[in-house]
């Protein structure tokens, strides 16, 4: 995706992840903005589902040719599902970051964190 | 740069690289093209398979001549000065007294009695400092040349047919060095490069780089940033200095022993024949990852030894790099564990050099 995009129906945390919220259960991405940093990215190795994600801490890597990279959760919970797609095509992240270059689908352990994201404008302005 | 000075310095080609979509980086008081709107594996298969344009002048020169250049050159310089000859180029270590690598450095004989050196840009102070250091007692003279060029290095297999279309006479071959008039401006071609591929690199004045980097992107080199520099040297086995050569290491266990010929006294020779003789407790050897996974500098290995350098190759597309292993483990063949950031990923020690054109191209 060669232009900068911040979809406006996503919620978005300061260390440049994305979050789709659907009930209680939110899917975590990374932004245009961290993948256009990173560059493209070569490695991406899925957490395991069951595995506990808490709000501002890492919960997996993605690496680029030049760099490696913490992914952090913007919310807590469970791990419910994961983009096991994304270890064999990791370019996914680059190509797709809002679709099929999600990362993990987290079971919310308090919904009430959302509050603390940001929404699309909020978010953009901080990168300006 | 000035010391405690946070102002990067920039080539002569920053505007270039600005307008072909280059995302900068800080490196050795720089401000470098890490890579360009295409990204680093175009730029890395690019010069694999077609040509790539490097900018490079953050390299520093230091100038040496005089009647006596020949004899500072043997006492500084691990390799035999005699072997260059004029129009040559050499390879050789810089080295302190008990052997530790100050750098590693390309020389040039321009003339009996004038050699150019070409120093990593994070050294070049430093190198300066120790030429001038040893130069007492030399008739010679020892010059910051560093002003006076733009360093371009053109890489891969149609890197010459480029430069020799813009050129008045046939470029050097590989290894030899000579004046040609590019465009108008005369400048001094060496057959040399940091890529493993066939090539040129470009010593001009520094006010003629942009309209050569100009001709040299019209005639189909792709601009290509430090990261593919990077990638592509890793590949072919290449010392970087800070990564895999540093002042705690020498040159035996880097691998290094061809360029050092301690016959000559250069400084540090009795301590890099000592080891020789002995046999180092530790040897640089490249590695390919068997499993998933990206080792990368610091990276310890299970049983003793350290990555210092680790990237993603393009071509191999599996984590490569080199690693300073105990000696007795460092066979190839050998099956390493790599901590990768609290992660054990398998590894194995491979032949020099990662990859070739015959069996990856």
């Amino acid at each position: 995706m060669a232009e900068a995009t911040y979809p406006q129906d996503l919620l978005y945390h300061e260390e440049h992840d994305w979050v789709r919220l659907d009930g209680d259960v939110a899917t975590f991405g990374i932004t245009w903005y961290a993948q256009d940093a990173l560059g493209e990215v070569v490695f991406f190795d899925p957490p395991d589902v069951g595995t506990d994600v808490v709000a501002g801490e890492s919960y997996a890597e993605v690496e680029s040719v030049k760099a490696v990279s913490d992914v952090i959760a913007p919310l807590s919970g469970e791990i419910v599902e994961v983009n096991a797609a994304l270890a064999d095509n990791p370019e996914t992240i680059n190509e797709d970051p809002y679709g099929e270059g999600w990362m993990v689908r987290v079971r919310l352990s308090d919904e009430t964190e959302k509050d603390n994201l940001m929404d699309q404008a909020a978010y953009t302005a901080t990168l300006s | 740069m000035p010391a405690g000075s946070d102002t990067l310095e920039r080539t002569p080609l920053f505007e270039r690289h600005a307008a072909a979509g280059a995302k900068f980086m800080p490196f050795a008081g720089w401000e470098m093209p890490v890579h360009y709107a295409e990204g680093i594996r175009a730029e890395h298969l690019a010069v694999r398979s077609e040509a790539g344009v490097f900018d490079v002048s953050h390299m520093g020169e230091i100038e040496t001549r005089g009647p006596g250049a020949r004899d500072l050159l043997q006492r500084l310089l691990s390799n035999d000065v005699d072997r260059l000859a004029v129009g040559g180029a050499q390879y050789a270590l810089l080295c302190r007294e008990d052997g530790g690598v100050l750098d590693d450095l390309f020389t040039y004989r321009l003339a009996t009695d004038h050699f150019l050196t070409v120093t990593n840009a994070a050294n070049h102070a430093k190198d300066l400092a120790w030429f001038h250091q040893h130069a007492a007692g030399f008739d010679a003279e020892v010059h910051d040349a560093h002003g006076r060029y733009a360093m371009l290095a053109v890489q891969g297999p149609a890197s010459r047919e480029i430069v020799q279309a813009m050129a008045d006479r046939p470029l050097p071959e590989r290894m030899k060095a000579q004046r040609c008039v590019l465009g108008g401006e005369s400048v001094l071609v060496c057959g040399t490069g940091y890529t493993g591929e066939d090539g040129v690199e470009l010593l001009s004045d520094p006010r003629a780089a942009p309209a050569l980097w100009d001709e040299i992107v019209r005639r189909g080199a792709h601009p290509a940033g430090l990261a593919a520099r990077d990638t592509l040297r890793l590949e072919v086995c290449f010392h970087l200095y800070g990564n895999d050569l540093t002042e705690e290491r020498g040159p035996i266990e880097a691998g290094l022993g061809w360029a050092c010929k301690e016959e000559t006294g250069f400084v540090g020779a009795a301590a890099v024949r000592a080891v020789r003789d002995a046999g180092p407790a530790e040897r640089l050897v490249p590695f390919r990852l068997t499993g998933p996974g990206i080792a990368r500098q610091g990276n310890p290995v299970q049983g003793g030894g350290e990555v210092t350098s680790g990237t993603f190759s393009p071509c191999l597309e599996v984590g490569i790099g080199m690693a300073y292993l105990p000696a007795q483990r460092a066979a190839v063949g050998t099956e390493l564990q790599i901590d990768v950031r609290g992660r054990t990923r398998p590894a194995v020690v491979a032949q020099k050099p990662l990859y070739t054109k015959e069996t990856h191209g």
